[in-house]
């Protein structure tokens, strides 16, 4: 699959924005006044422009407000509903701790409910498409959570809780690459069930000379080529660093540094997320 | 509504036959035509007389290579567009309401005045059916040219999807494949016709029909087939011609050679 900026960064920031709204509406940190103000500026600044960041690669952005209506059919609705719901509730939640100098204990709770809820709903984007086999997997969700919850703990400065999950998304990573690697031979679907034809099938002629629409969002050969490398960066800036770093240098400097190679590792892995998904289409071109 | 519809009254289809598909791409064109034309946003083409033509269209033909276990190669053209599939998952994927099923025929159909081009149904679609229109933003696929199937200002014979009205080689049928009774129905009843990905679950309504398996046409010892073809059917011109042929002979300064 291409993978468009606008849409990395729509799902590391927001990610990392609602991952941070979950620990402060649970009160971990509780900050008030001025504190609480910067917090809650960054999360909202992370959550919204992620957000408004996947308004980008629209052909109609102007009409995004659409998008709203059909969540009883569409994880990119429920997305959308989540996002906003959450953005109420922590809003408010906010609007209390940082004027009122009081944690709204229920709603921060919800709020929190919410915003994880909100990062499912944005894996559930992907993971339910059953044409690209590798992101059909529990797995997605599995660490689009766990990232965000790590982001999250991370950006509020929490050691114990960064250390252990920077664990559990370094697993679930390994995991994702392990089933993702095998999941479009185990879907069962070959050019011989994608054209019904008896004997061996062989692509001859594409039906154009040059590209298309499908062949430039479906069919992105090009950024593959280092993908073994990449995940050896993706892994190192993600995972591998900032555990050092919470370990052996576990001070607000340190955890600036941390912070910084985590989203950049975050960026790149998400980069491969979609490079490397490949939509059964290509099948029809002989390609992948 | 994304909500797919529990059973619609018909299932209006195609019929596509990988046995008589001569590849011309005949239905490619008149598609675009039409399509262009007539109902929704033009398909654009981005730089269409340049070094890196692209467009948009609705059905597009591959061409494939098929090695048999036993006996001769083959060649098979292999038209593609939306097969209006009963379990669309390009219509559940949509956030807007813009992609619907219809309940009366169950052709997919989008409303490009609610679609935010965000290109979901294009991902969810295993078939590629779907293309999202450069120049206007929208997502564009087969109406199964809605606007001329029902249209009763055109002569009967021409309330046929385009692509089937167009086809020189009558390898594209249209009809309502959820009636048994109906000529496509018993055409893939008789033809053994056959889904594209079953694996996927979506459904499809269209259904296309084996290729037969080539027939071997390799002589047997020496005789050459086309001997009798070649030979010349008459040595001499007659009537106007062989009198025209004599009066030139007999003209002075004819060509030596003759």
């Amino acid at each position: 699959m291409h993978p468009a900026p606008s849409i990395i960064a729509f799902t590391v920031l927001s990610g990392l924005g609602f991952g941070m709204l979950a620990w402060l509406g649970i009160g971990s940190p509780a900050p008030t006044g001025w504190v609480a103000f910067g917090y809650f500026v960054l999360a909202f600044a992370l959550a919204v422009g992620g957000l408004i960041s996947s308004t980008f690669h629209l052909g109609h952005p102007e009409r995004a407000w659409r998008a709203l209506s059909q969540w009883q059919s569409s994880w990119l609705s429920r997305e959308g509903v989540m996002a906003v719901i959450t953005l109420i509730l922590m809003g408010f939640y906010a609007l209390f701790a940082v004027f009122g100098g009081t944690h709204l204990t229920v709603l921060g709770w919800l709020g929190a409910a919410s915003a994880v809820a909100t990062v499912y709903t944005t894996s559930m984007i992907y993971a339910q498409m059953k044409t690209v086999p590798r992101w059909n997997n529990w797995t997605v969700p599995g660490l689009f959570i766990a990232l965000s919850l790590t982001g999250g703990a991370m950006l509020t400065g929490q050691v114990m809780a960064t250390t252990l999950l920077l664990i559990l998304s370094g697993l679930l990573l390994a995991l994702h690459w392990h089933d993702g690697d095998g999941a479009f031979k185990n879907s069962g679907t070959t050019l011989a069930t994608a054209t019904g034809l008896p004997g061996k099938v062989r692509a001859f002629e594409p039906p154009h000379t040059g590209t298309n629409y499908l062949l430039t969002e479906m069919v992105h050969v090009l950024g593959r080529k280092h993908a073994t490398k990449l995940r050896v960066i993706a892994f190192g800036l993600l995972i591998a660093l900032p555990l050092l770093i919470c370990i052996a240098f576990p001070n607000p400097v340190g955890f600036v540094i941390a912070a910084l190679c985590h989203i950049a590792g975050a960026l790149v892995s998400r980069w491969l997320f979609f490079a490397q998904a490949e939509h059964v289409v290509g099948l029809y071109y002989g390609m992948r | 509504m994304t909500q797919l519809p529990a059973s619609t009254a018909r299932k209006m289809g195609l019929v596509i036959d990988l046995d008589t598909c001569v590849g011309c791409h005949a239905c490619v064109i008149s598609c675009k035509g039409w399509n262009t034309e007539n109902y929704g946003a033009p398909l654009s083409d981005q730089d269409p007389y340049g070094a890196d033509p692209k467009g948009t269209f609705l059905n597009r033909i591959h061409s494939y290579e098929i090695t048999p276990d036993e006996g001769t190669a083959q060649l098979a053209h292999f038209p593609k567009s939306c097969l209006h599939c009963e379990d669309a998952p390009c219509v559940t994927v949509c956030p807007t309401g813009a992609s619907y099923k219809r309940v009366e025929d169950g052709i997919v159909l989008v409303n490009e005045s609610s679609c935010i081009g965000c290109g979901l149904c294009a991902w969810a679609c295993p078939y590629g059916a779907r293309e999202m229109d450069a120049a206007e933003g929208v997502m564009k696929k087969c109406t199964l040219c809605v606007d001329r199937i029902y249209n009763e200002n055109l002569p009967e014979e021409d309330r046929v999807p385009s692509c089937v009205r167009t086809c020189p080689a009558g390898a594209r049928h249209f009809g309502d494949l959820g009636d048994e009774n109906s000529e496509v129905s018993q055409l893939v009843a008789e033809r053994g016709g056959f889904d594209l990905m079953p694996e996927q679950g979506t459904k499809p309504v269209n259904k296309y029909l084996p290729p037969r398996p080539k027939q071997d046409h390799t002589p047997k010892g020496d005789i050459d087939l086309l001997a009798p073809l070649l030979a010349p059917v008459s040595e001499e011109p007659k009537g106007f011609l062989g009198w025209l042929d004599k009066a030139l002979d007999a003209l002075p300064g004819a060509e030596k050679n003759n």
